[in-house]
């Protein structure tokens, strides 16, 4: 592609905002993210990729050949949006060398308390129903934010979310067709998926949790708050577990802390897997 | 003369030999339609050989295709760049999918994925025994794609000709996907050779453990194959084990200098009597002590799946338990 067809809004079918077309925008001075949006940008990407790394380990694990295919459909979806939002963060980030840094800069050579994810996406992928549960939560979730996004003022963002979003409503449908069918199967499956909620739904909180950064944003019109998308995230998961005849958990919130870097022990463990052969061969390209 | 018009109606031919007829009018149909070459559909009449033969050889492939995914999937969370993921991931998916064609295709003659699922599990079906081998480093991931998806390719091509039509037209969409694979194999391989000293050696390592692995996935050679003959009357396989793996051979010895490697085989040259290439000794004591399970990692990969598919149990009986009662409940709601 030539750099003048460049664009962040080539989000046509077939046509997808890819993340070559962003490194290239970030290359040639095109998209320039400020400090915040990267900051902001990060966030969203950490969570995408911690989810693809958890469920990049299903594929030959999962309980029918349709669900290998399923879950990693939907990692591969997540790992999109992350390389997307990664690379955009990058702009605004150098190395030692005065260029910015890469999706992979990024992912590999970061350390723990670097990454900006909430602590709901390391969370072990556990049985099928604790992975679903994870799933549900995190598809209503992310559904909500990138529909908003789309109409954000940073035209890079609103291209990676009007992509993301068309993915992610897949990703709802497939976890609320699984709440439904474990919680109506057998007593097994519905005393597993009542279970796995229960696991899942402390890490909740964490998503709609506002602070100065988002705050700065959206008095823009950049970033949407997350406390914002609270109501419709309740009524909509709500009418699911009512079909599924399941109530929303009482549990106490856990605390979080993943947007300044206080992670669960989890992640530590996901690094270590994902960055061992890159870090063992720094500089090396793949 | 009512009595005698009444004994000379033939008699109803029995059960029998209505089948006879059948058997005798289906013969000559399938004759017909391997003379011309043609494609034999599910609901025609086969040789009973033919269908146990294809159910075979399908529900192997098959296997394959699914244990297949193991090895690779053993380097999904360790990829080390994310678009390698990304294509990674895309392809060990690809391979769940040719399962699923292949699955599909099988049950076309007559066995369900289940009972095909419990032969494997059971340790009583057999799947290509490369994958028995381990993926040790990263560059395996580009020599299974340039060396294993390359063999299966010049396997498989010819099989989009297999006389039995959902079989064929699997292997259509199935080698279309598999010509990427080896490309992105290749690609690997090439960034890798031309990288760090480090990673090039990793590069060299891999193709040379996988060369002769994948010349044996061709099979024995010819007068060692009791099977192909009748495979070819059948117009299921076109060419001969050792037909295939010498062109395989050719087409690597001329790749292998772009990626500024080498193949581990001193004795590989061109015969100029014979038109065909030549490869040194390959070690068939190995390939039958891998074939009857004594490989690296035979015990290892079918414990894998027997493992995913007992923890997947319930998920299972979950989806079929609900799927039954929202039927019974649609069946309600008619009557009502």
């Amino acid at each position: 592609m030539s750099e003048a067809n460049a664009s962040a809004t080539r989000i046509t079918p077939g046509n997808a905002l890819r993340p070559e077309d962003i490194a290239l925008e970030v290359r040639t001075g095109l998209a320039k993210p400020s400090e915040d949006i990267a900051e902001y940008a990060l966030r969203l990407g950490d969570d995408a990729l911690i989810l693809a790394q958890r469920l990049g380990h299903w594929i030959s694990r999962a309980p029918e050949l349709e669900e290998d295919i399923a879950l990693g459909n939907i990692a591969l979806d997540q790992l999109g949006h992350a390389r997307s939002f990664l690379t955009y963060a990058g702009g605004a980030m150098s190395n030692e060398d005065g260029t910015a840094k890469t999706e992979d800069d990024l992912a590999y050579f970061r350390r723990e308390h670097e990454f900006r994810s909430v602590q709901l996406f390391e969370q072990p992928n556990g049985d099928f129903a604790v992975t679903i549960a994870r799933q549900f939560i995190v598809s209503y979730y992310q559904f909500e934010l990138y529909r908003r996004l789309t109409e954000s003022t940073d035209p890079t963002l609103a291209a990676i979310a009007a992509k993301a979003v068309k993915e992610v409503d897949y990703h709802r449908d497939h976890s609320a067709q699984w709440v439904l069918r474990l919680a109506g199967g057998t007593e097994e499956s519905r005393t597993r998926m009542i279970h796995a909620l229960r696991l899942m739904w402390p890490y909740v909180e964490e998503l709609f949790r506002d602070d100065d950064l988002v705050m700065r944003l959206a008095e823009a019109g950049a970033a949407v708050v997350p406390s914002s998308l609270r109501g419709d995230f309740d009524r909509l998961t709500g009418e699911v577990l009512r079909e599924a005849e399941l109530e929303v958990p009482d549990v106490p919130p856990a605390p979080g802390g993943g947007r300044q870097g206080r992670h669960s022990e989890h992640l530590g463990y996901i690094l270590a897997e994902m960055q061992v052969l890159a870090r063992e061969h720094p500089g090396a390209t793949w | 003369m009512a009595a005698q018009n009444l004994q000379s109606v033939p008699a109803e031919p029995t059960a029998e030999q209505r089948q006879e007829q059948a058997d005798r009018e289906g013969q000559a149909y399938f004759d017909r339609i391997m003379a011309e070459d043609s494609r034999i559909e599910p609901k025609d009449w086969m040789p009973a050989a033919y269908r146990k033969t294809l159910l075979r050889q399908i529900s192997q492939h098959a296997h394959s295709e699914i244990i297949g995914m193991q090895p690779e999937a053993n380097w999904i969370t360790r990829a080390p760049s994310l678009k390698r993921k990304a294509i990674l991931m895309a392809k060990v998916q690809d391979e769940a999918g040719h399962g699923l064609y292949l699955y599909s295709a099988a049950e076309t003659l007559g066995h369900t994925r289940d009972e095909m699922m419990d032969a494997l599990i059971a340790g009583k079906a057999r799947y290509s025994s490369i994958f028995n081998y381990p993926a040790l480093t990263w560059a395996d991931m580009g020599a299974i794609g340039w060396l294993v998806d390359g063999a299966a390719i010049c396997n498989q091509v010819p099989l989009c000709r297999a006389s039995y039509g959902p079989y064929g037209r699997a292997m259509v969409r199935i080698c279309k996907e598999e010509s990427f694979h080896q490309r992105q194999g290749f690609e690997i391989l090439l960034e890798l050779s031309n990288g760090t000293p480090e990673q090039k050696q990793m590069a060299q390592d891999a193709v040379n453990r996988w060369y002769a692995p994948s010349l044996m996935m061709f099979g024995p050679p010819d007068d060692d194959s009791p099977n192909s003959k009748q495979s070819m009357a059948w117009n299921i396989k076109r060419f001969s084990n050792d037909e295939l793996r010498s062109r395989f051979v050719g087409m690597m010895v001329e790749q292998v200098k772009v990626l500024g490697l080498t193949l581990p085989d001193s004795q590989i040259r061109y015969n100029e009597d014979t038109k065909k290439w030549e490869h040194g000794p390959l070690d068939w004591n190995e390939f039958q002590e891998v074939l009857a399970g004594r490989g690296p990692c035979n015990a290892q990969r079918l414990e894998r799946r027997r493992e995913a598919h007992d923890d997947g149990a319930w998920v299972r009986e979950a989806a079929a338990a609900y799927a039954a009662k929202q039927s019974a409940r649609m069946q309600k709601e008619n009557a009502a």
